[in-house]
């Protein structure tokens, strides 16, 4: 079936990583010196690989949009990190997160990267913690975890709620490190516009100088694509405002397969949408369902206080319905279940989309506890929860300050309002094992490329395949590329290939500058984001994404003729920049409502209607559908799929139950 | 669009690069919805800007969840406005009246020149971090995370140094334009810590002497850039700073 080759080495499942590690071919020093990468991209994926790659003595170039390596959307991640250690002694090991991960991808991702990830996922916290990232520890001084949805051990490191903050904090420290040996090239405020291929290879890239407009040529022996996920694509996502896929995408039209592109994470605990002035919706972490109750009224349309509604009144739908995993399913089983409650008329607040997110029970049982260690024994109510708040306080203070913020209400007296929001994309770029898209030379790590989570992407594992990818994995892979690499020169960027992708660069700035239509930006990509919420969310119907790719193809067409986009290009301009990265969009919007549609089954955070089962739980077809949908763009905003077969030797494939 | 009833007078700062000069120029605002942050203020600002055949105006901001650290408005001569331990983009409408006028401004320091408009360079920032805001460790080098316990008190107050977010709300606050709670919450973070100790003077003498090449101010006590820090940062690691820039001269390697 496969008409793609993911390079999976021979060998036992267990063995194939630490035998690949030791037969790969290297690169001398003094070679290494000569040989320069570019990495696009500097959060944890992009800036783990600049610093390490840099440290083993290649020439890196690193690039990011932001200000500051330090900004990338990396640093929002809240929750944790997932590792092997098995510091809680529950029974944890290798073999059961690399079980969980490919379970909760519902048997979508590959076995053998999925290992990989596993095998390597405790040197990320070894590594972390030397360089300083102060993990939350326990009295005795070591390393302290929580649960995440999912799983059944305690595997998940964490600082506070900003876990992804400590560890980019981290990665960009080692970057800045290399910066300051000068051996890492910093470009800020640069975003890439083309991927430069020179004999069916990557060669470089083109850039544009956000301050100055200018457009630069890049030369690297390889390129590598850390970029981040495409969540905007839903305009109201919890990615930062900048997220985007434009360097993926040009990379895609250069030839690079995107894979499973509909895959997306709809994360269950967000704050819901309070009005259209929205810009971001934002995330309250997945650890909250370590301590918090999901529930809605059992009475429809019950508009009584959340307070008023006695304790038999109240049905907490995912204990009722998985009580094995209760309050901890995976993401899209969480997400499913609330949109159910919410369509069915139990839903709470305003807007009636939103479920409640409650800690009372667990606020007591921790006062309770607190009570009986400082000797008061029967405490009253009102004293455990005094206690207990504090105790939730130093777990999530800096989460439940943000949710009073944004929504002016305080969430230690009533319970949160949540309701489900894009948040990651588990499709992207298709990688080989070695994370080498079909693309020679070009790679792809991190959220941007598709491999390791499936249809759907547990919590706490991103920040583990970002860093596993830039620390453990890239910086051994890229060396077999590279070895063969070491008699080519660097290549003047005046090679035809350059001033080729260069005019395509400027040839859309100044197409999109000289439009000068009636309508700004922001307004296609929010009716583009309105589409792919209906009819590419959280339920997808053959039906509703045939509308839609008809109308994501006409606001495609009336974008090209009616976009408004004040100023010029070359000087600092916020709105071109916005607008390239819209285009970009609204194309991957149509591919990915035209990969939900060929895929007729349900699996992971891809849900079609017309395939579930009973009791409303995804409906994989294995027979058909067992295969990595990897797209080719051809001319004209077509595609062309091609398929990679996904093989399991070592799970039995099964339908996920977490009951 | 909007879907609120705040009717608004803003003055904003308009500097179309950095080499001409700028001025406050009035904005009238109505409509404007209490739920909204002031970011998304300043996206219906734009959005009529943009309809009117205007430029809209130049605002650094990414997360809007308070942690990138991207945003960095002076309003109403506080950066990130009003509230205390909230960044510009978590900071709501509510927080102000109908009628309000709101003055804008970007951040002002020598070290920090304006870009355009509301928009700074910081990039000094991340240079006083390259001089020594690390622990200098090669990625495969690390010993297993558990065979060095660190007292959860220490490692706690590790953290709270690390939740800089650098956004430069206390260069911009201080009189002297100092970076001095910057770098002196990454340089606490590490001196806390045990992998931190071998570096320990060395990191504190070249970080100081970067801040100063950079040309920020020094530091006189006034302790704005802990009442304004969004992320808490204490002036507690200033001191701590001090003294190890103080002890470097006799513990450094250099000294030893």
């Amino acid at each position: 079936m496969s008409d793609i080759n993911s390079n999976i080495p021979e060998g036992e499942l267990t063995s194939k990583w630490t035998k690949f590690k030791s037969s790969v071919p290297l690169v001398n020093p003094s070679n290494k010196r000569t040989i320069e990468i570019i990495i696009v991209g500097s959060g944890l994926a992009g800036a783990s690989a600049a610093a390490t790659l840099a440290e083993m003595g290649y020439k890196v170039k690193c690039f990011c949009f932001q200000d500051s390596p330090r900004r990338a959307h990396s640093i929002a991640a809240q929750g944790g990190i997932n590792a092997a250690k098995n510091y809680q002694n529950d029974g944890d090991s290798t073999y059961r997160l690399f079980y969980d991960t490919i379970k909760g991808g519902d048997y979508r991702s590959r076995e053998a990267n999925v290992h990989r990830l596993a095998e390597v996922s405790v040197n990320i916290i070894d590594q972390c913690v030397a360089q300083g990232v102060p993990l939350a520890r326990e009295y005795g001084g070591l390393l302290d975890n929580r649960s995440f949805g999912g799983t059944q051990v305690q595997r998940t490191f964490y600082a506070a709620g900003q876990t992804g903050q400590q560890l980019l904090l981290g990665a960009y420290s080692a970057l800045e490190r290399q910066i300051g040996m000068g051996k890492v090239e910093m470009y800020t405020r640069h975003e890439m516009l083309e991927v430069v291929k020179i004999d069916g290879k990557a060669r470089g890239i083109i850039a544009r100088n956000l301050i100055t407009g200018e457009i630069e040529r890049h030369f690297g022996h390889a390129v590598v694509l850390g970029t981040g996920g495409y969540g905007n694509v839903f305009y109201l996502s919890t990615n930062a405002m900048g997220s985007n896929v434009t360097a993926a995408w040009k990379a895609h039209k250069q030839g690079a397969y995107f894979a499973n592109p509909c895959y997306t994470q709809i994360h269950p605990t967000c704050i819901p949408v309070s009005g259209d002035h929205q810009s971001k919706l934002t995330l309250m972490s997945e650890s909250l369902r370590n301590d918090g109750r999901i529930w809605v009224p059992k009475k429809k349309d019950d508009d009584r206080k959340a307070s008023e509604i006695p304790e038999d009144e109240r049905d907490y739908y995912l204990e009722r319905r998985y009580p094995a995993f209760g309050n901890l399913v995976p993401r899209d089983v969480a997400s499913r279940a609330a949109k159910e409650r919410c369509d069915a008329g139990y839903g709470v607040g305003k807007s009636k989309l939103a479920v409640y997110l409650d800690f009372k029970a667990n606020t007591e049982r921790y006062g309770k506890i607190e009570a009986s260690k400082s000797g008061i024994h029967n405490p009253d109510k009102e004293t455990c929860m005094r206690l207990g708040t504090e105790v939730v306080k130093a777990k999530y203070g800096n989460l439940f300050d943000m949710y009073a913020q944004i929504t002016g209400e305080n969430p230690y007296e009533t319970p949160m309002r949540i309701y489900p929001a894009v948040h990651y994309t588990m499709g992207g770029l298709w990688v080989d094992y070695n994370l080498m898209t079909n693309v020679e030379g070009l790679y792809c790590t991190g959220e941007a490329n598709f491999s390791d989570h499936g249809a759907n992407r547990l919590g706490a594992s991103a920040l583990m395949q970002g860093l596993a990818d830039g620390y453990f994995v890239l910086p051994y892979t890229i060396g077999a590329y590279l070895s063969k690499e070491i008699s080519v020169k660097a290549i003047s960027t005046d090679h035809p290939a350059f001033v080729e992708a260069e005019q395509r660069a400027k040839d859309i700035l100044n197409t999109l500058v000289n439009i000068k239509g009636t309508k700004s930006v922001d307004h296609f990509h929010k009716r583009l984001g309105h589409i792919m919420w209906e009819k590419c969310g959280m339920a997808r119907s053959e039906k509703g994404l045939k509308e839609a790719i008809e109308e994501i193809r006409a606001l495609r067409a009336e974008f090209w003729s009616n976009v408004r986009v004040p100023g010029s290009a070359d000087e600092l301009n916020t709105e071109l920049e916005k607008a390239g990265r819209v285009a970009d969009f609204i194309e991957l919007g149509e591919l990915m409502c035209i990969d939900a549609l060929n895929r007729n089954e349900s699996c992971g955070g891809h849900f079609r209607e017309e395939y579930q089962t009973e009791e409303g739980e995804a409906l994989r077809d294995d027979e058909n559908y067992a295969y990595v949908a990897a797209w080719e763009f051809k001319e004209g905003v077509k595609f062309e799929l091609h398929k990679e077969e996904l093989k399991f030797e070592n799970i039995k494939v099964a339908q996920r139950s977490y009951k | 669009m909007s879907t609120g009833n705040m009717n608004l007078t803003l003055k904003v700062w308009r500097q179309k690069n950095n080499k001409t000069e700028g001025a406050l120029v009035d904005y009238k605002l109505a409509g404007i919805s209490p739920d909204m942050s002031f970011l998304e203020m300043f996206d219906v600002l734009n959005e009529d800007l943009i309809t009117k055949g205007e430029e809209p105006v130049v605002f650094d901001h990414d997360c809007r969840e308070g942690i990138c650290g991207m945003c960095s408005m002076f309003i109403n001569g506080r950066p990130h406005g009003p509230k205390d331990l909230v960044t510009t983009c978590q900071l709501h409408m509510r927080s102000f009246k109908d009628g309000d006028t709101i003055v804008v401004e970007p951040w002002r320091a020598a070290a920090f020149p304006v870009v355009k408009d509301l928009t700074v360079d910081r990039s000094a920032f991340d240079r006083i971090i390259a001089a020594g805001g690390f622990i200098s460790v090669n990625t495969g080098n690390a010993q297993d995370a558990n065979s060095l316990p660190i007292p959860k008190m220490q490692a706690d107050a590790a953290f709270e140094a690390a939740a800089c977010i650098g956004c430069g709300a206390c260069v911009a606050t201080c009189k002297n334009a100092s970076a001095m709670l910057f770098a002196s919450a990454k340089i606490s973070q590490l001196a806390r810590l045990p992998q931190g100790q071998p570096e320990r003077y060395r990191r504190v003498q070249s970080m100081v002497a970067q801040m100063d090449a950079e040309g920020f101010g020094n530091c006189t006590n006034t302790g704005a850039c802990e009442a304004e820090c969004p992320k808490g940062i204490s002036l507690e690691n200033i001191a701590l700073m001090n003294r190890d820039f103080g002890s470097a001269k006799f513990l450094s390697e250099e000294a030893l």
